[in-house]
């Protein structure tokens, strides 16, 4: 007992929170990357993480290609579409306010969603766990389902290892420089519309790689992305815009404050990332992580 | 007006010791949104010639480096280095051609290190200095390797931007006002080393506030005002033109 709550209570609100947590990660990093970069506040995000799981569903009901194949291919599909919508759309937009880019990636997103409800309904495919991660372990103090523990894992990899390229890499030091002064880079002769377009997918390919993670645990549904995106821009908002490390921080550190929100006053817990973000926005408007200006 | 050189003096006769141009600048027309900032400028730029633009400020300095690389886009006329035509090229195009450019603000980055900046042009032609011999002409830039850029002092930023050029083996650099904000003791040093660049054949095309500075190490002057070229010389006239310069400059 702590607190007066059960142990494996706690733990396992706490599990969830870190679930949610890796998938918060996961989505504000992509969007951090690409509002550092490209200044487009990407609202097509919930819809990329949509589209990613949907593209895991469909390679095993079209092609039997399963789980493992999915977490490669997917997100690659997903970041290809960005990519393309990049090239032939959004870059029109970069000369113009940032409301533009804001607006268009909105419709984009209303759009992919509305496609897909009309195909599949808004009731929810199942995707089951790839039999490697099926069943569940004790821990003593709890017992961990295999796959919940192989999501926190998996997201924690992704992003320190897209930390660690951003920060340490010579890829990462042009996408710095540019994320500073784009014209000053290209006119070294660093091709940027290619970085940008490969950032912007790249974006999108996180926001597709949470999408296939996420599909065993919740189910795969056109509303799923919409479901989770307003925490989640809460989320970049309190870590502040354009901080990797602060996306990434922030997103674990929201999800675990929202599960032990449930356990010691769950009649909050569903608006208490929105309160924290009220609060931030008081105290510290750049966001906790963000440069003030 | 268009297509004639309103500066006699330019492009014309012993300059380049009968070379073609490295850089030929025709007619140049630039604009920020609206507002028309260069009116035809004329000028050319010989290999291994330092060339400097003297002129009061807002005169269109800055903005015809900026034009010549091409950062501006709304521009017209003609710009051609090493006889080929570079206005047609996207931006990132520019330096694969062996031009290089320092920014009046130097354009270190913040979030880089001394040495990620240094190592952030890309190599664009052979024959530039290894990161060693860089290391070897400031050893206050191998000390502080691994601060951020911006952590260093103006005038080791200034090295920093000048050094990071010199990396990429381009055979001109396009020079916004390097001692600007510098104590007289960095200026100096700042000197010393555009004299190395000329030792190793670069050409360089300086904006310049500080005349005297510029005197020491230009072979030709061109002087700006309102968005063209009013006056070009080399440094031999230059004696019997101080007057009407400090007059022109408003010194």
């Amino acid at each position: 007992m702590i607190f007066g709550v059960p142990l494996p209570a706690l733990m396992g609100q706490l599990l969830i929170g870190l679930i949610n947590g890796s998938f918060y990660a996961l989505l504000s990093l992509g969007l951090a990357v690409i509002f550092g970069l490209l200044r487009v506040i990407n609202f097509a995000h919930g819809a990329f993480y949509m589209l990613g799981a949907f593209a895991a569903w469909m390679l095993l009901a079209y092609a039997g290609i399963g789980y493992w194949g999915a977490l490669i291919l997917a997100p690659l599909i997903v970041g290809i579409v960005g990519m393309a919508i990049e090239r032939l759309m959004l870059r029109r937009l970069y000369g113009l306010d940032h409301l533009y880019g804001l607006l268009f990636t909105f419709g984009l997103a209303l759009l992919l969603e509305g496609t897909f409800r009309h195909f599949f309904g808004t009731s929810g495919q199942p995707y089951t766990a790839p039999e490697a991660l099926r069943g569940a372990t004790n821990l003593g103090f709890m017992v961990l389902p295999n796959y919940r523990g192989w999501v926190v894992v998996a997201s924690l990899v992704i992003c320190l290892g897209t930390w660690a390229v951003i920060e340490k890499t010579s890829i990462g030091a042009y996408l710095r420089a540019a994320t500073e002064n784009a014209t000053l880079v290209q006119a070294f002769g660093v091709n940027v519309p290619v970085l940008l377009t490969v950032t912007y997918g790249f974006g999108c390919a996180l926001a597709g790689i949470a999408g296939v993670l996420a599909a065993p645990v919740f189910q795969v549904s056109p509303l799923m992305g919409s479901n989770l995106i307003i925490i989640v821009f809460a989320v970049v908002v309190i870590g502040g815009m354009g901080s990797i490390l602060g996306a990434i921080v922030t997103g674990y550190m929201l999800g675990i404050i929202e599960g032990l929100c449930k356990v010691f006053y769950p009649e909050a817990a569903n608006i208490v990332v929105f309160v924290i973000m009220a609060i931030v926005l008081l105290l510290r408007p750049a966001g906790l992580f963000g440069k003030e200006t | 007006m268009a297509g004639t050189d309103p500066v006699p003096a330019a492009g014309a006769a012993p300059r380049g010791g009968g070379a073609a141009a490295q850089l030929k600048v025709r007619n140049l027309e630039a604009w920020y949104g609206e507002s028309h900032a260069l009116h035809g400028v004329d000028l050319d730029v010989f290999p291994g010639e330092t060339v400097t633009l003297l002129g009061r400020n807002g005169v269109g300095k800055t903005t015809t480096l900026r034009a010549i690389m091409g950062i501006i886009r709304k521009r017209k006329g003609d710009v051609e280095f090493e006889q080929r035509s570079i206005m047609r090229l996207p931006l990132h195009r520019v330096a694969r051609t062996g031009l290089g450019f320092v920014p009046e603000e130097r354009g270190i980055f913040a979030s880089l290190t001394v040495e990620e900046n240094l190592l952030l042009p890309p190599v664009v032609a052979k024959g530039g200095m290894s990161l060693e011999e860089i290391y070897n002409i400031f050893p206050n830039l191998l000390e502080r390797r691994t601060s951020p850029g911006t952590k260093l002092s103006g005038g080791e930023q200034q090295m920093l931007a000048i050094a990071r050029i010199l990396r990429t083996g381009v055979r001109m650099i396009l020079l916004d006002e390097p001692t600007e904000g510098l104590a007289p003791v960095i200026v100096e040093r700042i000197g010393e080393m555009l004299k190395v660049l000329k030792l190793h054949g670069l050409s360089v095309l300086l904006v310049e506030q500080n005349f005297r500075f510029a005197a020491r190490i230009a072979d030709h002057f061109y002087v700006m005002d309102h968005g063209k070229m009013i006056d070009s010389f080399s440094v031999s006239e230059l004696p019997a033109r101080t007057e009407a310069l400090n007059t022109a400059l408003g010194v």
